[in-house]
């Protein structure tokens, strides 16, 4: 950076060549001058999902953790505007003053990665576009965006969206954003979409080991107008005792009856309708001819807590691999997998949270072709330390890997925003 | 309407139009290319019937690598191509151009896979929205976004315009449910996005498509998401004495932690007009009408009716009725159905606008509205989508009336400023097109505008695929500033632009 921008700006830089822009303004000077000098840079906000993606090779670093607070929240609007590098924890407290909440179900990725909750910034979510167990029924991370403001790669600060849920102005640049890992955009402003909070929930546990029994009711449940807005399957396999005992200790409710295999669905609402909904579930799948359990709220909010927040794989030291498939593939891919890996199915059947232990890297490209074969995508959310890059984290085919190039190049032509995390070459 | 700058015509082009038509007619049976003005003339316009265009031919594809040798073609010979679904757009997105291809996908109307168990349809662009549904009733399941001209528009255009309908607040616009689309480049390469999957890895090339107006790909398949029918739906009609009590109640009715599967608003000139035309039975007396649908199970729609109905009277509503079956509900629904044509028959033309504003402005905005209405000496009538802040203030004027058009024009210009200016957008669902293109920077700066214009070139760097459509045709360069052209009146004509 030339003395003259550091005198005019006055932004903090560190001995690593570390900036702390301070607002918007001071973003796009970092970044006019980084682009005048070809110099790469990694953008971050806390780092807590700096884990995923590959490893940026960039001589600076540009911290937006100071473009932090709320801007504007008009909860009768549905809607939220915040500074980009907002703690997720101090938006999730703002909207709970109103009975709103981001309906996507933020994952807490702290837990794989420290054993402790450490959410991060609103950016982060953005960038990785990685929603909770309530997608499948309210959408991903992308669909709560309404609009951003934010710096391209030439240093110009850009906005699309607004505020209103119908805007078909121009390309929605929103959605291109969202899941782009920052290597189109420092993000500076986002507005979200909020919803309001269901006033309690239940949550039905199924136990059984039947796998062709799992998938049949996942299909039941998709197909239920019960919206039920949660359904996860955790096998009570493979046979290691110490991972079993684990699991118990950490799904350890009162009401949860069974031990081993158990599939759970959530049903929100208020008490009136949730015994409404359960009467029906209780005809659509059959439930007389089950083992279940009910969980009642105080049990049922913590326990989508550690689903959502990966806790059964709390501080892995191995490869934690990210799957989602068509549902209907249910069965394959759990025959497949067998009991060799410790995993849980999520999103109604279509996501697999799946570990593959350290020095058993090769597997990873088995169970990356058996995805994709089957009409889905796997992304390595977490790395083992040995792991030798021989998989790519991210799957892409030619064509798109082409497009995304060109997209890319259109941001950020000198590739100075995390170069090489996404894909090589972007 | 007025006049309407196109991009630069390439005589080279027109020049060579024998050649050309001889071209396309060995890529594709020659019968699916029709160049004879008869032939074309059906094409010459979208929904936006007020500007018409012959193009130079129109070709009708059957499959998608024939579309992708068409654009080749194009894209080689540097022709430009305007990508057509049904033609029901009111924003002028499909308007053809002289020196253009138009590439309609009037032939891609089959559903290529119904699977109930992934819970969604791929199907051609060209099958109608309503098609879907129909496609998949008999299961109990339907296609969430649901524009009122469902029954004709293709689901193509939907991706294309990103579509919503009453629902889009609870379920979403056509973004928020397909899965994956099949898209072919301007250079003829295919490229599949997305699946039967949820989400996808990467750049959300389907986001960016998806209201991307026919600019960036033309869309060969659709894979659309579909749900399971409510359990019960059940709508409240209440009118209210004053637009300020019945704006309230439908603010409150969102803070209150509500989310009605549909919200619509009429002014009183709007219930008026509907109920001449539909025999509705809407209350006359009222000043603004609130139809609130909401869906779930039968105790839970009945709690939220209750609570709705309280919030209602707190405002001063002056009549409430709610539906005892279903039949009632659609009644509810019949007049507002019946707006456009409802105003079609009190005036020769009616020219529909589409803003979107904050909820919470609605007040302002039908006040300001209606003095822009006395300014103009021309009637509106307003509808609005008020659970995603749509608002539809339909001008009634004489299309034989040149000074009247111009007026209507001017009053609709003006509107959508107002609805920028309230915190809203130009567009809400009809798209920008080539009849809101001009208003781009009302809403955007330079840069923003730059950035868009540079993802088109991105991927389209001949700039032949739907030009003219969105982005204002005579700007120059960020770099050499904005001009913002009002009516064709350019400072250098014989700039090339783009």
């Amino acid at each position: 950076m030339s003395i003259e921008v550091k005198k005019n700006s006055q932004i903090f830089q560190d001995s690593n060549n570390t900036y702390y822009p301070e607002n918007e303004i001071e973003v796009s000077n970092i970044i006019q001058e980084l682009y005048k000098n070809n110099l790469s840079t990694e953008l971050i906000g806390t780092g807590s999902k700096s884990f995923i993606g590959n490893k940026v090779q960039a001589g600076n670093t540009l911290s937006l953790s100071k473009l932090s607070g709320i801007v504007e929240y008009l909860p009768e609007e549905l809607y939220v505007k915040v500074k980009a590098n907002t703690l997720l924890e101090i938006i999730v407290k703002e909207l709970e003053k109103n009975n709103q909440e981001l309906a996507f179900e933020p994952i807490d990725f702290g837990f794989i990665e420290n054993g402790k909750s450490n959410k991060g910034t609103i950016a982060g979510y953005l960038s990785c576009n990685l929603a909770g167990s309530r997608r499948f029924k309210v959408g991903s991370v992308r669909d709560h965006i309404l609009g951003f403001r934010g710096v391209n790669g030439k240093g110009n600060v850009i906005k699309s969206g607004g505020t209103v849920v119908k805007n078909v102005t121009g390309y929605d640049l929103s959605k291109l954003v969202t899941g782009s890992f920052g290597t189109l955009v420092a993000l500076t402003e986002v507005v979200l979409k909020v919803l309001p909070k269901k006033k309690s929930s239940n949550t039905i546990t199924i136990h059984t080991e039947d796998k062709k029994l799992v998938n049949e009711l996942f299909e039941k449940i998709s197909s239920s107008s019960s919206e039920i807005s949660g359904a996860v399957y955790v096998p009570d396999e493979p046979d290691d005792e110490n991972y079993k005992h684990n699991k118990e200790m950490l799904f350890k409710f009162n009401d949860l009856k069974f031990k081993g295999s158990f599939l759970a669905l959530r049903i929100e609402g208020d008490k009136i309708s949730i015994d409404e909904k359960i009467k029906v579930l209780t005809k659509e799948l059959n439930f007389n001819n089950l083992s279940t359990s009910i969980l009642d709220v105080h049990q049922s909010v913590p326990f989508w807590e550690k689903i959502n927040n990966l806790e059964l794989f709390s501080e892995t030291k191995n490869n934690l691999l990210r799957a989602v498939i068509p549902p209907s593939k249910g069965n394959e891919l759990m025959q497949q997998l067998g009991n060799k890996y410790k995993y849980y199915i999520d999103w109604c059947g279509s996501l697999y949270w799946i570990e593959v232990q350290s020095k058993k890297n090769m597997e990873i490209t088995k169970i990356k072709k058996l995805i994709k074969d089957l009409g889905g995508y796997l992304t390595i959310i977490k790395t083992s330390p040995d792991y030798d890059y021989e998989e790519t984290i991210f799957t892409i085919d030619d064509t798109r890997l082409l497009i995304s190039e060109k997209i890319k190049k259109s941001f950020d032509p000198k590739r100075i925003f995390n170069p090489g995390k996404m894909y090589r070459g972007i | 309407m007025t006049e309407l700058v196109l991009p630069k015509i390439n005589k080279k082009t027109l020049d060579k139009k024998e050649y050309i038509f001889k071209a396309l007619a060995k890529l594709i049976n020659p019968e699916n290319v029709l160049s004879h003005v008869d032939e074309i003339k059906p094409y010459e316009t979208d929904a936006l019937v007020a500007y018409k265009q012959t193009p130079l031919v129109v070709v009708m594809p059957e499959n998608t690598q024939e579309v992708s040798n068409i654009l080749k073609f194009c894209y080689e010979e540097n022709i430009k191509v305007v990508p057509r679904g049904a033609g029901t757009g009111l924003s002028g997105g499909a308007l053809p151009l002289q020196d253009a291809v138009l590439l309609s996908l009037g032939k891609f109307n089959k559903i290529l896979e119904i699977d109930f168990e992934n819970k969604c349809v791929v199907t051609q662009p060209g099958v109608t929205n309503l098609g879907l549904t129909h496609a998949v009733q008999h299961k109990g399941f339907y296609y969430a976004p649901d524009p009122s001209s469902q029954l004709a528009c293709s689901i193509g255009g939907n991706v294309a315009e990103n579509s919503g309908g009453v629902h889009s607040l609870k379920y979403g616009t056509t973004t928020n449910n397909i899965l994956g689309v099949e898209i072919v480049m301007m250079n003829g390469t295919i490229c599949r996005i997305g699946g039967k999957t949820l989400d996808q890895e990467g750049y959300d090339l389907m986001g960016l498509i998806c209201g991307s107006e026919g600019l960036l790909g033309v869309v060969t398949e659709v894979t659309a998401k579909i749900l399971k029918k409510p359990q019960v739906v059940k709508a409240a009609l209440i009118g209210f004495p004053t637009i300020k009590e019945g704006g309230n109640a439908a603010t409150e009715i969102i803070s209150n932690g509500i989310v009605p599967a549909g919200m619509e608003i009429m002014d009183k000139a709007l219930i008026e007009a509907t109920d001449n035309f539909s025999k509705a039975g809407y209350p006359r007396d009222a000043e603004l009408l609130l139809i609130v649908e909401l869906d779930g199970t039968e105790s839970e729609v009945d709690g939220l009716l209750k609570e709705v109905s309280t919030i209602c009277k707190k405002n001063n509503c002056s009549s409430l009725k709610l539906s005892n079956n279903e039949k009632e509900r659609l009644s509810f629904w019949a007049g507002r159905k019946a707006a456009f044509p409802a105003c079609g028959a009190m005036a020769p033309d009616y020219y529909c606008m589409d803003g979107s504003i904050p909820r919470g402005k609605l007040t302002e905005a039908l006040l300001e509205i209606k003095n822009l209405s006395k300014k103009y000496n021309l009637p509106v009538a307003n509808c609005f989508h008020a659970g995603d802040g749509n608002l539809h203030p339909l001008i009634m004027y004489d299309g034989g009336n040149k000074e009247e058009l111009r007026k209507t024009e001017e009053f609709g210009s003006e509107i959508l400023k107002v609805c920028v200016r309230l915190g809203g957008v130009i567009t809400g669902e009809h798209g920008v097109g080539v009849e809101k293109r001009e208003l781009m920077c009302e809403m955007f700066n330079d840069n923003d505008i730059q950035q868009q214009l540079d993802i088109k070139s991105s991927l389209d760097e001949k700039n032949l695929l739907n030009p003219g459509k969105v982005y204002p045709i005579l700007r120059k360069c960020a770099e050499e500033g904005r001009v913002h052209v009002h009516r064709g009146e350019e400072k250098f004509p014989d700039l090339p632009r783009f």
